[in-house]
């Protein structure tokens, strides 16, 4: 069934694609605006990094938070608006397995999630070149993050029956996450207390992974995040694909 | 090897207004090639078994096949060989006609389709919309799009689930006539519907669903010769003494009364003079399929089942 998830997957991108001046254009708009506030505001202020301009060490965190939200935004917002239009039961009646679902959904918010990061990279990167130290660890952490909140978006995606809690979602558990993860800070210079709450946040381990690449410093050694990250990534996954196996919310 | 069977399938809802039998114990098979009808009062469990049967809900018990594949243990194989258009009018706004057609035969693992892709676009009156973008077609137009998805893979057994309603009739005469052919070229047929009188002139086969459960399952032929064969229809501006009125089918003016033979038509043109009933327009005419459905579901008013069952 190779063609079956391939064309979902191609589905998938195309409806993304189709729309992409509001799911591509208007992400990376947001981020260098954020770049361009913060960055200049804060420049003089605060120092992460030896010998790195705070915009500069800003650059990687708004990339990673591009890629994991538009990845979450994707499979999450396809599937409710096909869970409420109706439309999703072209897609219950065929022999696609689980597995092909959950690869076509989860590839398709990947796919967007880098699009956008790449898009805000190019677009972030002249302000503000943060250099390259390692940039296999970039590609893994990217792709390790973008697919934990794709397999997230289809989990909220399947457990939501509104779009009010897709948005309760976004705005109560994937933004604040994001926000305390160290996009635009260090954790390091955070008081003991939060440092430890930090640690607890899957999301710290992959802004922090992904800056790596970038700077080959970092607040917890690569390895750690991606041990971290890899072990989120097959929780998830394995919730998503019992979830899509089991029919939850699908087939009543 | 039946094209559908469905063995003991009973269906139960636990919810706050307690438990709902919406199916209990239905059997029946369907044989190759059939032309058959699924009939019964909203509510009386049409649905729920087709969406069971396409796997878009489960049973609670008893099992069903199509061509001998489980529709849960062997579901791809059971949902390959099947088609359904589904009741609700819905689609995806994001593609054209053709990019729908497209997509749903992909997920098919059917690849190259585009003749067959055409064919149906032809046949079904879509050749012209084409490229339009889903949202800008009538309603009736994405009805045509919903059949065409259901037949993109070419199914062996096609599944429509009330494919007429709110549906003009140049659409219903295009679909039946398509919908026939493939049904004489060996495809097996299942059909929902209200219009009765489409289930006659289609059907060969018909089963009837009261509160969950098959009351009839019969040839057509057998179903419309077991009632009463002849129907005495008038109008009329008066009322009807109450011993007829129990017994009439009554829409607006026309009256429409059942008789077995002559003596019974005599006797209810002499009940009616002798109550001073004026008549006009008064036809002898053959029962059809909406008398037999009367008569079977008679006893247990519509309004009622249907507030019991699950929407």
């Amino acid at each position: 069934m190779i063609t079956g998830w391939r064309t979902l997957f191609y589905k998938e991108v195309l409806r993304f694609w189709k729309v992409s001046f509001q799911t591509v254009a208007a992400p990376v708009l947001t981020a260098v605006l954020y770049l361009l506030i913060f960055g200049h505001v804060l420049d003089e202020h605060v120092k992460v990094f030896e010998r790195i301009s705070y915009a500069a060490f800003l650059v990687p965190g708004l990339v990673m938070m591009s890629v994991l939200q538009n990845a979450f935004a994707n499979s999450s917002s396809s599937l409710i608006q096909s869970k409420i239009t109706g439309n999703l039961v072209f897609l219950l009646v065929t022999p696609l397995s689980h597995r092909a679902w959950f690869l076509a959904y989860v590839g398709a918010s990947v796919l967007r999630g880098l699009v956008v990061g790449a898009g805000v990279l190019l677009a972030t990167v002249w302000v503000a070149p943060p250099g390259w130290a390692a940039p296999l660890w970039t590609l893994v952490f990217a792709l390790l993050g973008a697919t934990l909140m794709g397999a997230l978006g289809l989990v909220a995606g399947l457990w939501a029956e509104k779009f009010d809690q897709i948005a309760a979602f976004q705005n109560f558990i994937v933004m604040p996450m994001t926000f305390l993860s160290g996009v635009f800070y260090s954790v390091a210079s955070l008081p003991p207390p939060w440092r430890v709450v930090s640690h607890l946040n899957p999301f710290f381990y992959m802004v922090d992974g992904f800056r790596y690449g970038f700077f080959g410093v970092s607040d917890v050694p690569p390895a750690w995040s991606l041990a971290v990250v890899a072990a989120s990534v097959a929780a998830v996954s394995a919730l998503a694909l019992h979830l899509l196996k089991t029919g939850y919310k699908l087939r009543h | 090897m039946p094209a559908v069977r469905f063995d003991s399938v009973s269906k139960t809802y636990r919810g706050g207004a307690g438990t709902v039998h919406a199916l209990q114990d239905v059997s029946f098979d369907i044989e190759p090639g059939e032309f058959f009808g699924l009939l019964g009062p909203n509510g009386a469990g049409k649905t729920t078994l087709i969406s069971i049967l396409a796997g878009l809900a489960r049973a609670s018990a008893g099992r069903v096949t199509v061509l001998g594949h489980d529709v849960v243990d062997d579901y791809a194989a059971a949902r390959r060989a099947l088609g359904i258009v589904p009741q609700e009018l819905v689609f995806d706004p994001f593609f054209s006609v053709r990019e729908t057609l497209r997509i749903q035969s992909g997920y098919f693992g059917v690849q190259g389709n585009e003749a067959w892709i055409d064919e149906l676009l032809e046949n079904l009156g879509l050749a012209d919309k084409a490229h339009a973008n889903m949202r800008q077609l009538s309603g009736g137009m994405k009805r045509r799009v919903l059949v065409a998805q259901a037949l993109v893979h070419r199914p062996p057994v096609i599944v429509l689930d009330e494919p007429t309603a709110g549906v003009d009739v140049e659409l219903r005469q295009t679909l039946w006539q398509f919908i026939a052919r493939l049904n004489r070229e060996g495809h097996t047929v299942l059909l929902t519907t209200h219009y009765l009188e489409e289930a006659e002139a289609l059907c060969g086969r018909i089963a009837m669903l009261k509160r969950g459960r098959v009351v009839a399952l019969d040839r057509t032929r057998n179903l419309l010769a077991g009632t009463a064969s002849t129907m005495l229809r008038f109008k009329t501006d008066q009322l009807l003494p109450a011993s007829l009125a129990a017994h009439a089918r009554i829409t607006g003016r026309i009256v429409q009364l059942q008789a077995h033979d002559a003596a019974e038509i005599e006797a209810l043109l002499g009940a009616l003079r002798q109550h001073g009933v004026a008549i006009e327009d008064l036809e002898i005419g053959r029962a059809d399929l909406e008398d037999v459905f009367l008569e079977i579901m008679h006893g247990a008013p519509i309004e009622a089942l249907a507030a019991q069952e699950p929407v």
